[in-house]
């Protein structure tokens, strides 16, 4: 992981915000964002169309019921969703569609695997909780719109918060739930260090299994 | 004695090209896929860094997501889209990469065409910006869909890192019926084990019943591997898959023939390999499927009824069935079959082959698609159109009021203007029923070419069995010769 090839992105530590509920399993790509909004050549500007047939009626306003419109979603950081999150295609740009939104967290029971993939290699992090964790979250969120969570990804804690109230003079929160994360894609994210550096560095190791193979 | 290894370790330990402890796999790209919607960010990083393709000569690209279908004007549905093509043809050009774009016989959907030109081979690694890329295990190669950082890192390196996945047997026995075919057993496999059944696994479909399909068979069984969550599926190469391959355009050819063939014929799961997980099947049993919901997974014997939410094993499950009912609009306890159709799709990778044409025109021969349902048939790419014109079964389409458009993705993922109306009901043969996937506010019922048709004569779901039909020539595997 030299400085030569490996390009800097924005380190991932700690989050805690405040977060959005979607209890729905087997949340696909093309829900999170539609393939309409596909023919892009950039990146950026995603953000505006995530969710996009759940957050506006066919006429274009919003859906003022759906989870992300509320008032008091605005501002969080951390999505909370029901198993298989991110299933189907394999499009980038649901990951790009969320971090644009303002995400950099999603906390599941279970993520599909491109998905998970395509989020870490974008500063987004996949937690995959047990249910019953899962379940304390939403159960929290829909008791409490100021709810908080803070995900420390060095210690791989979840840890529930006490919302907006004035909470000096509770007991300070205790962890809800450890989560693995593969170690390497964990050094990746908390070092902000992308992948194409890692391989470029191993331009070695290519040209000899291609002088062998091919 | 070496250790007994599936077919999948065989073809993973022969492309580490470094392991580490703690670091995922660096394994090598065999061949790398590319088309227009999921490259141009790839490509710009490549230019940001000021890198090039390493291999293009392993480097192959197509346009087919928001091409057009319609014959008589091919403009594209808008300019956000022509930027995009113009762009995928400006970035291989830069780059060197082979693209057979819209002007040349080759062109047609990525899956469909890697194959056909014969540039799909057994024991490749194979990658592709689209999760459909599993279609290419069908010939014993380990094929995945990446994401666009990943395409730019194989671009690069022609490596990805990766941790190995675990392996899961999918064993299918007996003989199939009468009009049930290869898309019936994956849509039974998927609601068998669910959506997120294989996350985590390569599949590897084995059994007699998988023997017996034909080459483009095996390529929808393996097309739908995703569907259930899969990271691959793979079939182990055997005569057939040798003969599909044998003469078309990047195969080996004469001595070098010859040696892979004898390489390829070692590519089998040895006895006494063990998987990490095993479910298994019996071919006999399946009657023809169709999906009543938003998810793949949510599949039934069109002979059966829509099932009630309580059926759900979990109140969880039981909530996305409900879900799923409200959207499409169904009645839990009703039957499926009967339910009105306004639009039948043919076509995807999964189902736009010679086989999924002839079964359908097979179906629609001397019969009248129903008033008032638009058909629209697909080929899968353009050399799959002259050979179904050669055959006369574009008549067959047009004779029963059915569109025959240009080879492309089209209506299964609706962004070059097929698509479904708000409300409307298909019986589609692509891969995908999530809410809007055809169009928003569409409603999609998967099936088999063979349903599909049938569907477009009634103007209901309907099985195929009810029909009589030749079935002499659907599985006569003739497939296309470059």
């Amino acid at each position: 992981m030299t400085a030569t090839t490996a390009e800097k992105r924005e380190p991932f530590t700690t989050v805690s915000s405040t977060y959005v509920v979607l209890p729905v399993e087997n949340i696909d790509t093309d829900q999170i964002i539609p393939a309409r909004f596909l023919k892009v050549t950039d990146k950026r500007g995603l953000g505006a169309s995530v969710f996009c047939d759940w957050r506006f009626h066919p006429d274009g306003t919003p859906n003022a019921d759906f989870p992300l419109n509320r008032p008091d979603a605005q501002g969080a950081r951390v999505l909370v969703a029901g198993a298989n999150f991110g299933s189907g295609s394999s499009r980038e740009h649901a990951p790009w569609a969320l971090v644009g939104w303002g995400l950099r967290v999603v906390i599941a029971p279970s993520f599909a695997d491109i998905f998970k993939q395509n989020a870490m290699k974008n500063g987004l992090l996949p937690v995959e909780v047990e249910p019953a964790v899962y379940e304390r979250l939403v159960a929290a969120r829909h008791g409490d719109a100021r709810a908080t969570v803070t995900v420390d990804l060095p210690a791989q804690t979840v840890t529930l918060g006490t919302g907006g109230r004035d909470d000096s003079r509770a007991a300070p929160p205790s962890v809800l739930a450890r989560f693995a994360i593969d170690a390497f894609a964990k050094e990746c994210l908390i070092h902000g260090i992308d992948e194409l550096g890692y391989l470029l560095d191993r331009t070695a190791d290519i040209e000899r299994y291609e002088a062998k193979h091919h | 004695m070496t250790t007994p290894k599936t077919l999948f370790e065989k073809v993973w330990s022969e492309h580490i090209v470094r392991e580490e402890p703690g670091v995922p796999a660096m394994i090598y790209i065999d061949l790398q896929l590319i088309h227009e919607v999921t490259s141009p960010q790839a490509f710009d990083g490549l230019r940001a860094r000021g890198l090039r393709v390493r291999r293009p000569d392993r480097t192959f690209a197509t346009m087919d997501h928001s091409t057009p279908t319609l014959p008589k004007n091919l403009a594209v549905v808008d300019p956000q889209a022509e930027a995009q093509l113009a762009k995928l043809t400006a970035n291989c050009r830069e780059f060197g990469v082979e693209l057979f774009d819209l002007t040349t016989a080759e062109q047609g959907i990525v899956h469909v065409i890697g194959p056909e030109l014969g540039l799909t081979q057994p024991g490749m690694t194979v990658v592709c910006g689209d999760s459909h890329t599993s279609t290419h295990g069908a010939f014993g190669a380990l094929a995945f869909g990446i994401g666009t950082s990943e395409v730019e890192h194989a671009l690069a390196t022609q490596c990805l890192l990766q941790r190995k996945p675990k392996t899961l047997e999918i064993r299918v026995d007996g003989k199939l019926p009468r009009g049930v075919g290869a898309k019936d057993i994956i849509l039974a496999v998927i609601a068998k084990i669910g959506t997120g059944g294989a996350t985590g696994h390569v599949i590897e479909y084995r059994g007699s019943a998988i023997e017996a399909l034909d080459m483009e068979e095996r390529m929808t069984i393996c097309n739908m591997s995703i569907e259930a969550g899969a990271r691959a599926g793979m079939i182990a190469p055997d005569e057939k898959t040798f003969v599909w391959l044998e003469g078309r355009r990047f195969a080996p050819k004469g001595d070098e023939w010859t040696a892979a063939v004898a390489r390829w014929s070692a590519l089998r799961t040895d006895d006494g390999a063990t998987f990490d997980a095993s479910v298994s099947l019996d071919a006999s049993t399946l009657a023809p499927m169709i999906t009543y919901g938003t998810n793949p997974g949510m599949g039934i014997a069109v002979t059966d009824r829509v099932p009630d939410p309580s059926s759900g094993a979990t109140p969880s499950d039981q909530a996305t069935i409900a879900k799923a009912l409200a959207y499409m609009d169904l009645e839990a306890g009703a039957p499926i079959a009967g339910r009105r159709v306004d639009v039948v799709f043919i076509g995807s990778c999964t189902n736009s082959r010679m086989g999924d044409l002839r079964a359908a025109a097979n179906v629609m021969r001397g019969r009248k698609v129903a008033a008032g349902v638009r058909v629209l048939v697909v080929p899968g790419s353009k050399a799959i159109k002259h050979q179904a014109e050669a055959e006369g079964l574009d008549q067959v389409f047009r004779a029963a009021g059915a569109e025959w458009r240009e080879a492309g993705c089209s209506m299964c993922i609706a962004m070059n203007g097929d698509q479904l109306s708000p409300g409307q009901y298909a019986v589609s043969t692509s891969n995908r029923n999530f809410e809007g996937r055809q169009g928003r506010g569409g409603r999609t019922f998967l099936a088999s070419p063979l349903t599909a048709a049938a569907s477009a004569i009634t103007g209901k779901v309907t099985d195929p069995r009810t029909l009589s039909f030749d079935t002499s020539n659907a599985r006569n595997d003739i497939g296309v010769q470059s």
